[in-house]
């Protein structure tokens, strides 16, 4: 679906933004819009996805997970194949040519787990763009390694010591970067969050995920898929593969992380614990207490660690079109040994938390099934905070 | 008339230009907030910004960051806001603006916060991360209630903005003079005077500056344009400087204010 002429899908969405930064908005739907038709930038994006990100990724039937699991057929999604290591680069390469056309010299971005952050440096670094990246300072020293490719792929990385010190709190410092070099920056936001037009120009370009893996299924002789599996944080990688199965019959669950435990509230349960708020210029599902102040998530995963959501996913949710789960932080682990020691296949810690799911979904599903799960990142980032608890 | 619309038409008849003090209600508690508006309203200010803190504010620097953080660590909320207001109405009758972002208006339900903000005592709002499209609510339910809604307008602002945020806006306009956050600034960008020209020949609303305005020589050259000037993040960088000790912290920060207040007399 496309979001209204406000940017509302639903009641969600919209543009609660500073005054400022109205004339940016209005350059980048223009452009955006333009180029959405345009038969040359289609092309081009096309091509660097395929010969810069590595794509199509491949649609893997999972063998061995679906005969632990004992249920439907299980569908990876391999995101974590991308060059840079998850869905992230769909976006920066889409949002940087955008850039490059609207003749910005500079790009910025806010970054959780450091993968939106490290597929936007190297978006600079190609388009030759200069890049600057936020990320809460206890978000780099969990994921260290991301800040260090960010620093090779040229990008300069502000650590953002205010608030949570995680992913939103870089948002804001990112917001408060774009309103002071409107003029010459801009901001590629790593997820459907954000004033419109972000929501629905992240999704399409995340959309490709869900595209392919329709063609992928047919060529598999699956004409519909039962189920769609992706975690959700902001939500990009779940509406990139949800989003082309809008009209199926195709059941869409999105894992939000559930931290320690939902009853410590510890955790990023958006949609199980939120209530409609305003954060990050859109209208959405939001934790916050009984004032309106923004509360503090809380996930082993940094890219899940947010307390908002997309407009998108709250409109999915409030016409029941998707389903809302979580999974703790414990959860999130014994899936990522599960899809390690099976498939040999390290998940990042965020699609950890979609595997997990599966162990809860797979016995409720008949054989002749299908799931897909998006398996938006590789693990490797996650190999210290493992490495210290298992 | 609010007291703002009545405060400009006195200002304008003795042929000044208004001054602006924001302060974050309840930094570092609400004694010294209270304190603090009694004290600016002796040292010539004009209409007073009562800042709502909040836990992600957007739209501003360090500076009031600082001060959102330290009156949220005393748990200062909207209601405790408009108590503070009717005990200030018992004393004073400067013009209070409590400037908010939209969330903590959407979340307290903007009917209800118009009508509490109203009935407290406070005079209008400024909400930093609202734009008049996103505005229709809280406009009409403020018309309904004689509340002014006071929107921004920015370097950015292209004509027809100007005209739908000047339409939007009762009491006052507030001119954001340079593209960025709240924050005290050396020097000030040469382009504010002549998009407040543009303005003006838009709008016959009063036009006030605000962002980086730090020091009474900055007031004085700003108010020979426009009609009225805001300070916020130095006057909280005095407050700031004392803060252990609340007496020295009202005293230093009302001569400073008084100093910046001679600014557009």
């Amino acid at each position: 679906m496309r979001p209204d002429k406000k940017g509302y899908f639903g009641d969600f969405g919209g543009k609660y933004i500073p005054e400022t930064l109205m004339a940016a908005l209005k350059e980048l739907t223009n452009e955006y819009e333009k180029a959405k038709s345009n038969k040359h930038f289609k092309k081009e994006l096309d091509y660097y996805l395929r010969e810069y990100a590595g794509r199509p990724t491949s649609l893997y039937f999972a063998k061995n997970l679906t005969k632990a699991l004992g249920g439907a057929k299980i569908y990876l999604k391999r995101e974590d194949l991308c060059h840079t290591g998850a869905h992230k680069i769909n976006n920066t390469l889409g949002q940087g040519l955008l850039a490059v056309k609207m003749k910005k010299p500079r790009i910025i971005a806010e970054t959780g787990a450091g993968q939106h952050g490290v597929a936007t440096a190297a978006v600079g670094a190609l388009f030759g763009l200069k890049c600057d990246v936020y990320m809460g300072t206890e978000d780099i020293k969990r994921q260290s390694l991301n800040v260090f490719r960010m620093k090779l792929l040229g990008a300069r990385v502000f650590p953002v010591s205010s608030g949570s010190k995680t992913l939103k709190d870089a948002t804001n410092e990112a917001i408060r970067d774009w309103v002071t070099n409107v003029r010459t920056t801009h901001y590629i936001i790593g997820s459907v969050v954000g004033p419109h037009p972000y929501p629905a120009m992240v999704r399409d370009f995340q959309a490709v995920i869900g595209e392919e893996t329709k063609a992928q299924l047919k060529a598999v002789k699956v004409k519909e898929p039962d189920y769609l599996v992706a975690c959700v944080g902001g939500g990009s990688n779940s509406i990139g593969l949800f989003h082309p199965f809008f009209k199926s019959k195709a059941k869409f669950i999105g894992v939000e992380a559930a931290g320690i435990s939902i009853k410590s509230g510890k955790h990023a349960a958006t949609m199980l614990k939120g209530r409609v708020g305003i954060l990050h210029g859109s209208k959405s599902f939001l934790l916050q207490d009984k004032d309106g102040q923004v509360q503090v998530a809380h996930s082993i995963s940094a890219g899940l660690d947010y307390p908002g959501v997309g407009p998108e996913h709250s409109y999915y949710k409030d016409t029941k079109r998707a389903k809302y789960v979580s999974v703790t932080d414990k959860e999130a682990l014994a899936g990522f040994k599960l899809l390690s020691e099976t498939e040999g296949i390290i998940p990042a810690l965020e699609s950890a938390h979609a595997i997990s799911y599966l162990r809860r979904l797979a016995r409720r599903t008949k054989k002749s099934q299908v799931i897909v799960v998006c398996l938006s990142g590789r693990g490797d980032k996650d190999i210290d905070i493992v490495k210290e608890i298992i | 008339m609010s007291r703002i619309e009545k405060r400009f038409k006195e200002i304008k008849a003795k042929k000044k230009k208004a001054f602006i003090a924001y302060i974050c209600a309840g930094d570092p508690d609400l004694a010294t907030t209270k304190r603090l508006v009694l004290e600016f309203d002796k040292a010539g200010v004009d209409i007073i910004e009562l800042g709502v803190p909040f836990s992600d504010p957007l739209a501003d620097g360090p500076t009031i960051q600082r001060a959102s953080q330290r009156a949220l660590k005393k748990r200062v909320n909207l209601p405790k806001i408009f108590l503070l207001i009717k005990e200030l109405r018992k004393n004073t009758e400067m013009p209070l603006v409590l400037m908010i972002y939209y969330n903590l208006i959407y979340d307290y339900g903007v009917n209800k916060f118009v009508r509490d903000a109203k009935g407290s005592g406070a005079d209008g709002v400024i909400v930093p991360d609202l734009i008049p499209e996103e505005a229709d609510e809280l406009v009409f339910v403020s018309r309904a209630y004689d509340f002014n809604t006071i929107f921004l307008a920015a370097p950015t602002s292209t004509k027809e903005r100007i005209r739908l945020i000047a339409n939007k806006s009762t009491g006052f306009i507030y001119y954001v003079s340079l593209t960025g956050v709240t924050g005290a600034r050396k020097s000030l960008s040469g382009h504010v005077r002549e998009h407040i020209r543009e303005i003006k020949h838009i709008t016959k609303k009063p036009i006030c500056v605000g962002f980086g305005v730090s020091t009474p020589k900055q007031v004085r050259q700003l108010s020979r344009f426009c009609d009225g000037v805001i300070v916020g993040s130095a006057i909280i960088n005095k407050l700031e400087k004392n803060i252990k000790n609340k007496n020295r912290a009202i005293k230093e920060a009302a001569a400073f204010v008084k100093s910046l207040a001679k600014g557009v007399k």
